[in-house]
């Protein structure tokens, strides 16, 4: 700990920091408070058990699981995934069991071993978003909702609620007055103005934000001269989308600086973490980088403390929108 | 329950309990077999886990390749000088199998596995039939060995394009009580494809189980003779996989069940199947194209890669 670096400008404060000490807790709002900024992308961890094989997946802020709808769905044919430079389109088509077996089946899982769980709603119409966030008033340790407003894989881009920002202000205005626990608007960065969306989400009664979700993008096979995916088009993840969503970030945290903010979109590091904490995020969610190391959210969990420490931080959330000019 | 977390000099394995592990492994060997490619892992922890039809994931550290690829485990070892060690077969069909190729003794390379249900052995004393197409015959060969421990007698039918594409026939040969092969141009055994030798196989061997490895068509005709004879039939598909570990819903197979057809994930619910309940007409159509044409998209046997 005797690195001279320590005390340059770049460096937070004074006193030599343990990493021990480094309180990594963080407050979404009033009525939400993780033991630490790192969750998981919906979508990208499933419910939990399948990564639990690797990790003890309680240590995370809290598991943010894949979207659930009304009813089950088979979601898309294959292909469903094309590899991109530094990153990957996806169009699963928001396959899931449907609320009512999820809440029998994986629900009591993340409960047995005392996950805090965001739950990931998705629908085709204000109905049913109400209808989801009705059938998990109250269900145990069931610490938010996240509104995915924004997936890219439906066949009607004109039902993406979050690319405009009366359809948001609907859906989630259903969400928000039946929800027990803090909702949270997942958005698209396909959109001319993010911070206006977000607005609207808020109006509506959102606790916060999260983004970002996929961007909409294709591939073709130049030798077959077909898609690469079957269903033409589908989100694009990896650390290729990650200046997009510092970029959203910061547009939101500049609009509405009191919004709580979930940061997420090509995260694969602790400094990844710290860039969207700076730009504007209170948590950040590693979303495809557990398709690539299925304990990178772990990994970059245990390593916050560390940099923080040697940065001279006793907290992450004392950097939250402290980009500097 | 905590993480297992070992360092040695080159490796750090992480996992829990009886599951699968994420470890960095030194190459103990590359070589040449036949037409394809072989990577033997100094990797103990998975070697003792390690069951016929899993798989392993690679990370790659290609420039165009991100995501982990793939594929069946080929052969393992418990003791021997180097302690436990797990094979792979591959061919070189994009950019990660291209990287894969270069790897050569003393590099480390980031494994996750043993990944996936292996094949289930028979409970009865039957004979089995296995049946490969291209280095689809690889996992074969490993299962091969867990039924001759068990004392059943088992025939190898592998097929490919030429010649060159059989994998290891020597082996098919000296783990089985008899074996045949295929090939479309005729260079080796009977011009063809394996399921027109299948039903004189199965007659003569008076086959109980058939196992299956190989090309999406060629598993689909296999496992529709395989019904028309009245004899089960364990497949081991493959499709392209993001994650491998169940989390991102890529690999998805047409299953039917008795509330209709689902979409049955590859790597954790599979990648063995029975074959009489795939939904073969509905498999994405573009796997079965792939296969059909023999364009290369890792769809020739093994387990896939990502299209380049």
């Amino acid at each position: 700990m005797t690195d001279a670096t320590r005390s340059d400008s770049r460096r937070g404060g004074g006193s030599e920091i343990d990493p021990a000490d480094v309180d990594l807790r963080v407050a979404l709002g009033d009525k939400l408070a993780l033991r630490n900024p790192i969750v998981t992308g919906s979508g990208t961890f499933a419910s939990g058990q399948e990564v639990d094989r690797f990790f003890d997946v309680r240590r995370l802020g809290a598991v943010v699981v894949k979207s659930v709808t009304v009813e089950p769905r088979r979601g898309l044919p294959t292909p469903r995934m094309a590899e991109t430079a530094a990153g990957m389109l996806n169009a699963i088509g928001l396959q899931n069991p449907g609320i009512d077996a999820w809440l029998a089946h994986d629900l009591p899982w993340l409960n047995s071993h005392r996950v805090p769980t965001i739950v990931s709603i998705a629908g085709n119409t204000t109905a049913e978003y109400r209808h989801l966030a009705e059938r998990l008033r109250d269900a145990p340790g069931v610490v938010a909702i996240e509104a995915n407003i924004s997936c890219p894989n439906v066949d009607d881009r004109d039902i993406v609620f979050a690319c405009r920002e009366e359809a948001t202000h609907e859906a989630i205005t259903q969400v928000a007055r039946v929800s027990s626990v803090p909702v949270f608007a997942k958005l698209t960065p396909d959109v001319t103005d993010i911070s206006l969306i977000a607005g609207a989400a808020h109006e509506a009664g959102a606790t916060g934000v999260s983004v970002i979700n996929t961007l909409l993008g294709m591939a073709i096979d130049t030798e077959t001269r077909r898609p690469k995916l079957a269903a033409i088009t589908g989100g694009l993840s990896g650390p290729a989308i990650k200046p997009i969503a510092v970029r959203a970030v910061h547009q939101i945290h500049e609009a509405h600086p009191q919004l709580p903010i979930i940061g997420m979109g090509g995260v694969r590091s602790v400094e990844d973490v710290v860039e969207l904490v700076l730009a504007g995020a209170s948590a950040v969610a590693v979303g495809t980088a557990t398709f690539t190391n299925p304990l990178a959210a772990l990994e970059i969990l245990e390593g916050l403390p560390s940099w923080l420490a040697e940065h001279g931080y006793a907290t992450l959330r004392q950097l939250r929108g402290a980009w500097r000019r | 329950m905590s993480s297992i977390v070992s360092r040695g000099s080159s490796t750090t394995v992480q996992g829990r309990g009886e599951g699968p592990l994420r470890a960095r492994c030194e190459v103990l060997a590359y070589r040449k077999l036949g037409g394809y490619h072989s990577l033997t892992f100094v990797a103990p922890e998975m070697a003792e886990r390690a069951q016929p039809g899993q798989f392993v994931a690679v990370a790659v550290e290609a420039r165009e390749a991100t995501l982990r690829r793939p594929f069946s485990i080929y052969s393992v070892s418990q003791h021997g000088p180097w302690a436990g060690t797990v094979e792979i077969i591959f061919d070189v069909v994009g950019p990660g199998t291209r990287w894969l190729a270069t790897r050569s003794k003393h590099h480390v390379v980031d494994l996750v596995g043993p990944l996936g249900k292996p094949f289930p052995l028979p409970a009865q004393p039957v004979s089995c039939l296995l049946v490969g197409g291209g280095y689809g015959a690889a996992p074969l060969l490993y299962l091969a060995q867990a039924l001759a421990q068990q004392s059943l007698r088992v025939d190898m039918l592998l097929g490919a394009a030429t010649q060159e594409r059989i994998f290891n026939a020597i082996e098919a040969k000296r783990l089985s009580a008899s074996a045949q092969f295929t090939t479309e141009d005729g260079s080796l055994g009977v011009e063809g494809v394996v399921t027109d030798v299948m039903p004189r196989m199965i007659e003569a061997a008076g086959t109980g189980v058939i196992y299956a490895c190989g090309p999406m068509a060629m598993l689909a005709a296999v496992s529709a003779a395989a019904k028309e004879l009245d004899v089960p039939c364990q497949v081991a598909v493959e499709e392209e996989m993001a994650c491998g570990t169940g989390v991102c819903w890529t690999c998805v197979l047409p299953y039917r069940r008795k509330d209709g057809v689902v979409n049955l994930r590859a790597c954790t619910d599979g990648p063995v199947f029975n074959g009489a309940r795939v939904a073969w007409s509905a498999v994405g159509t573009s796997a079965m194209a792939n296969a059909e044409d023999g364009r290369g998209r890792g769809r020739r046997g093994g387990r896939a890669e990502p299209a380049p």
